[in-house]
């Protein structure tokens, strides 16, 4: 007997959508989120911030009624408790306040998001680089707005972050964007298809033209980026602009180069993984409806591959309808039925995907660094050792792992796998696909010796 | 020397909680991560690796392991995942964590 019908395993849009769907239908929902409240990192604080910090936005208070939505009997919620463990069953071990439980349901869906691409270069592991995001994240949870700070990048969330700051009284010092003339002429027979998605390329176009407004230096086709700290504590920024080499002080460097799935989890339940090669990066097999090939394990929103936070609604509630009918609660019509809306919506929010992946593609220096450059922060190892350890007859990230202790730190790979995979691949030139993706095994976020006895005892007292 | 803050400092209205940072006295809005109040108090490096470089928060969402620091005697905390409350004493990390306590140790 299980404890409860459906498991979710973060509280983003994704699962949120699908905690509230579930839960109607009849389903005794477990939501876990590891931060303080639901929203996940797009609607992070959101229900707390209420009309407050309006600078954020209209799109990021629309995730106010996802949260809303949570209100429901059939709902339970944990938040602080981050998951180590998922194996079949399902069971799904969890850890919040120094305490791991272990809970069972008929199915499990995983909605762990996304995090942002690292994008290694010299000095980026130095204080005051951060990503973009994580700056957002500072606005959105603490009200703190990013000071004498240079944005640094591609993608959307770079232009969005801008409007925001602009928006809140601290315009960034300047823009320096990486993509390049090309990248726009890849993306332009993505444009037709774009159109369904048309309300949200105005909406970035509106983006674009409030930091134009605002007076914002911009600095386009931007590469060899590279920090030094001054003696002040402030970071000198240089970079190649137009074949000029160009300087910047700034307190602050944020970089972006959009966001890839987190899949540390569905990696580690065994979940077949493919390489998206528009994305960048590994994401897990998935059917329409969310479900893989472990029985009653699905995965729904940006873990999925990435397609932004409608995107990741719409999926949620497509997975949990799925879920319903397994369950037996709907009939396989009235489920396709049911889904029409959300599956409409999912067509519409990732009809600009194709654009935006070739137009704000990551830049081959993001990808694999130069040699100086950091790119296991946790066990610093440069590109320069990765490659000798290439020319050595290393192959694949495993071999890495032995040989260099890449990804063997506190963040398991999180900041270096997707680098060290390009590394490994450019010399090939070939299919990406030919690598593997690095193997993660529970448990996925560290856990004490302690808490694990602990936890043996609770297995022992059961049986 | 002391490096001034990145960050303009949170709204001054609301609740504030009161924690020690390697011996000063910090004062925090209530309900902010513990890296959020770190980086509001000053730029300043919270860690060291073990070659001794300097670090401070990063991704601010659990994920790079860039914010440990010591809290109330326990290393290796996650300072971005933690909320800020009144009285903690934190110490920046400097290298790795060491095993330590325990009956058997």
């Amino acid at each position: 007997m299980s404890d409860v019908d459906l498991i979710i395993i973060g509280a983003g849009p994704a699962g949120m959508s699908a905690a509230a769907t579930a839960a109607r239908g009849g389903l005794k929902v477990l939501l876990l989120d590891e931060q303080g409240h639901p929203g996940g990192q797009i609607y992070r604080n959101v229900a707390k911030n209420g009309t407050s910090r309006s600078w954020l936005g209209k799109e990021y208070a629309s995730g106010a009624r996802l949260v809303e939505a949570l209100d429901n009997p059939h709902i339970s919620t944990q938040f602080g408790a981050t998951v180590w463990r998922l194996d079949d069953g399902p069971t799904v071990v969890w850890s919040k306040s120094g305490t791991s439980q272990i809970s069972t349901a008929r199915h499990v869906l995983i909605t762990s998001g996304a995090q942002e691409r690292p994008v290694p270069f010299p000095g980026w592991t130095l204080p005051g680089v951060m990503p973009a995001g994580a700056a957002q994240i500072l606005m959105k949870s603490a009200g703190m707005l990013p000071r004498d700070a240079v944005l640094a990048g591609s993608g959307p969330l770079l232009y969005l972050v801008a409007a925001q700051m602009i928006d809140a009284g601290c315009p960034p010092k300047a823009v320096v964007e990486t993509q390049t003339p090309r990248m726009m002429l890849n993306a332009l027979p993505h444009l037709p298809k774009a159109l369904l998605g048309i309300s949200t390329l105005f909406k970035g176009l509106g983006l674009i033209r409030k930091i134009k407004a605002a007076g914002v230096q911009r600095y386009s086709n931007a590469s060899d980026f590279r920090a030094h700290p001054n003696e002040d504590g402030t970071l000198a920024f240089s970079f190649q602009a137009k074949g000029k080499e160009t300087h910047l002080n700034c307190a602050l460097l944020l970089s972006h180069q959009g966001v890839i799935p987190s899949t540390h989890m569905t990696r580690s339940a065994g979940i077949a993984h493919e390489w998206n090669e528009a994305q960048q990066a590994f994401q897990p097999v998935t059917d329409d409806w969310g479900t893989t090939d472990r029985t009653g394990l699905h995965v729904a929103g940006d873990s999925a591959g990435i397609g932004g936070a409608d995107a990741a609604a719409a999926a949620g509630e497509l997975a949990a309808l799925n879920i319903l009918q397994l369950c037996g609660c709907l009939n396989s019509d009235t489920r396709n039925q049911r889904a029409a809306k959300a599956r409409a919506g999912l067509l519409r929010a990732r009809s600009l995907r194709p654009f935006l992946d070739a137009a704000y593609a990551p830049t081959a220096e993001t990808l694999a660094p130069v040699d100086e450059t950091i790119v296991c922060r946790c066990e610093e190892i440069t590109a320069g050792d990765v490659r000798q350890s290439m020319s050595e007859g290393a192959t694949g990230q495993r071999q890495m792992k032995t040989s260099l202790r890449t990804g063997m730190g506190p963040c398991q790979g999180r900041m270096c796998d997707a680098t060290v995979r390009a590394i490994l691949c450019a010399p090939r030139n070939t299919a990406t696909d030919s690598i593997a993706p690095p193997r993660a095994r529970a448990p996925i976020k560290p856990v004490t010796l302690a808490e694990l006895a602990a936890l043996s005892k609770i297995q022992a007292g059961a049986d | 020397m002391k490096v001034v803050s990145r960050f303009q400092p949170p709204p001054e209205s609301g609740p504030k909680v009161q924690f020690v940072f390697e011996d000063e006295q910090i004062t925090a809005p209530q309900g902010i991560s513990l890296a959020a109040a770190l980086l509001a108090h000053s730029g300043n490096a919270t860690r060291r690796t073990s070659t001794g470089a300097q670090r401070t928060a990063y991704c601010m969402m659990g994920v790079c392991f860039e914010c440990l620091v010591d809290v109330d005697g326990v290393p290796n905390t996650q300072s971005c995942m933690t909320v800020v409350r009144d009285g903690m004493v934190v110490k920046r990390q400097i290298g790795l964590r060491t095993i330590q306590g325990g009956d058997y140790v």
